[in-house]
């Protein structure tokens, strides 16, 4: 126990360190308020707070930018220590791997978490001073917040992965950056063509829905409009969320950062470094 | 239990189609202080990591004490300095110490530790600041932390100045007082010729030689080097001891250790002739050399 805490110590101090913590809680707090005051126009015509709004519009951006700040810290895990050279000595000492990796994860996931209640919840505020705000957006600002907490663990846990298995830190900064690209882009790329190709047939509607929630990002998006009909409404996608079970998307999103660390763990434990 | 704090029998370790560590013996009582010498590649870092536990040998057997390397009680028991030691540029020299104290669950004086290095002035600044012989000693510093049964040390002369050395000795020695058996993996042959109670040379992955310095001499019965200077006709003195010439004024002989002080009367007969003789006993070098390239069979 004391061993993770001492990882997971070095590892915040590090983050505040090379000001990491300062400017990811930076990035969010003016995307998500430039998208606060971008997205108040419709408002009026939906006739729902702006808050609610804000929200909708703050899910889009999160579904961008909380897997890449994630992918941002944990690519350089395993592998920057690698690089380095300081992996075999911290490996001689008699902390486990599985809890060299947790405490790291700690401390990325309170970092992760600073950075997007700070974001998030300044734009929340923002919003509801100007245009008003109820119990129900303020429940889905708190959802928000707490599904990009999630989405961020899985990609941290992915970055992980990533990181245990790459050769040196520029090959995982690569491979980080496809993972990305493959999660948030072209699998809803992938999904929208097999939609269109398979025009309203069985895919559309028994599998489509199962595959889309399978993707973390997805499922994070999926969740919070589910909940929320004023968010569903102005974000205007419902069809894939009333498909499917409540459960399958939270499922997804607090599945994911498990079974990443259980990946990474394994990855790492075959690093001979 | 054994009274040997490292036992390491017919280790093999195989990288593709090259044997890395061939068939190695190698055993250390505590306080012994042995010196492990070789050519890069040779298998001196594979033999220390596999001694970490870092690397798996493939057949043999290793054991720290009664402990398997990788286990939590070696790890516990070894203290490892990595050659050419790197830590997280960000942090200071005290709160990297901190961490490994905290990692071994120890609860030393970590200010004291990096005084006793020669870190005091520099302890709150950042290791990105660090010189290359700076970070050494925050390696060696971590090497103290608790009271280890196995120190492993690899080229930790790399990068010290010559006064640094002279701590770094120090603190071997203070190791090895504790009863820690102390490994130390050099290319610095001469320096590590008066530290180490026995020196065992690895060649591409075989132990060639482990014994005391004064036996490694003279089971490989290297000569001894005597140069002569002369007043003026140095060839004449050459021709005389059957040395040869090698600058102006100077004569070169080699001679058996037992034919040594024949070879000293029949310089001194020669009188106002010579001016001047220096011997020099075989050295490390030498010897290392000797061994490392005596074909095997």
């Amino acid at each position: 126990m004391t061993r993770f805490l001492a990882v997971a110590q070095t590892e915040m101090l590090i983050l505040r360190r090379n000001r990491w913590l300062l400017v990811a809680t930076l990035i969010m707090v003016l995307f998500a308020l430039a998208l606060t005051f971008a997205g108040s126009a419709p408002t009026g015509t939906l006739g729902v707070d702006m808050l609610t709004v804000s929200v909708a519009s703050m899910t889009t951006l999160s579904v961008y930018l909380a897997p890449l700040l994630a992918l941002m810290i944990s690519f350089d895990a395993v592998a920057g220590d690698m690089d380095r050279g300081s992996l075999p000595l911290l490996l001689s000492y008699p902390a486990g791997r599985g809890e060299i990796l947790l405490g790291k994860f700690a401390a990325h996931l309170a970092a992760l978490a600073f950075a997007m209640t700070v974001g998030f919840g300044t734009a929340g505020a923002v919003a509801a001073w100007l245009g008003g705000a109820g119990p129900e957006s303020l429940m889905a600002l708190l959802r928000l917040i707490l599904t990009s907490i999630l989405l961020g663990a899985s990609f941290l846990a992915l970055g992980y992965l990533l990181s245990a298995t790459a050769r040196g830190s520029a090959a995982a900064a690569g491979l980080s950056a496809g993972l990305w690209l493959v999660f948030v882009v072209l699998y809803d790329l992938g999904l929208l063509g097999a939609v269109v190709m398979d025009k309203g047939g069985t895919f559309t509607q028994s599998v489509f829905p199962w595959v889309m929630v399978a993707n973390p990002a997805d499922a994070f998006r999926l969740w919070n409009i589910a909940a929320t009909e004023g968010v569903a409404m102005a974000s205007g996608m419902t069809g894939a969320a009333q498909a499917l079970p409540v459960w399958a998307a939270p499922a997804s999103l607090l599945i994911w950062p498990v079974l990443g660390l259980l990946l990474a763990r394994a990855a790492f434990r075959r690093v001979e470094p | 239990m054994t009274d040997k704090a490292l036992i390491i029998h017919q280790a093999v370790k195989d990288r593709g189609s090259a044997r890395v560590l061939d068939h190695i013996d190698l055993t250390l009582a505590p306080g012994e202080r042995v010196a492990l010498l070789g050519h890069n590649g040779a298998g001196k870092s594979t033999l220390i990591k596999s001694i970490l536990g870092l690397t798996r040998i493939d057949s043999g057997s290793i054991r720290i004490g009664d402990a398997a390397p990788g286990s939590a009680q070696a790890r516990r028991d070894i203290a490892y300095l990595p050659e050419a030691v790197s830590f997280h540029p960000a942090l200071t020299g005290r709160e990297q110490l901190t961490l490994f104290a905290r990692l071994s669950g120890e609860r030393p004086d970590v200010p004291g530790l990096l005084e006793r290095v020669g870190l005091a002035d520099a302890m709150d600044r950042r290791i990105g600041t660090y010189s290359k012989g700076m970070r050494q000693r925050l390696g060696l510093a971590q090497v103290l932390l608790g009271k280890p049964r196995v120190a492993l040390l690899d080229e930790p002369t790399s990068g010290l100045d010559p006064i640094s050395r002279q701590d770094l000795y120090a603190i071997i020695d203070e190791l090895a007082g504790q009863g820690a058996a102390v490994l130390i993996a050099s290319h610095a042959l001469t320096e590590v010729e008066a530290r180490t109670d026995r020196i065992a040379i690895l060649r591409k992955g075989v132990k060639v030689a482990d014994d005391t310095l004064a036996n490694l001499s003279a089971l490989a019965g290297l000569p001894i080097r005597l140069r002569v200077r002369a007043r003026e006709n140095a060839d004449a003195l050459a021709a005389r001891l059957g040395g040869s010439r090698v600058n102006g004024a100077s004569v070169e002989l080699l001679c058996d250790p037992a034919d040594k002080m024949t070879a000293l009367r029949s310089i001194a007969a020669m009188g106002e002739a010579v001016v001047d003789v220096d011997m020099t006993p075989p050295r490390l070098e030498d010897l290392y050399r000797h061994y490392a390239k005596e074909t095997l069979q």
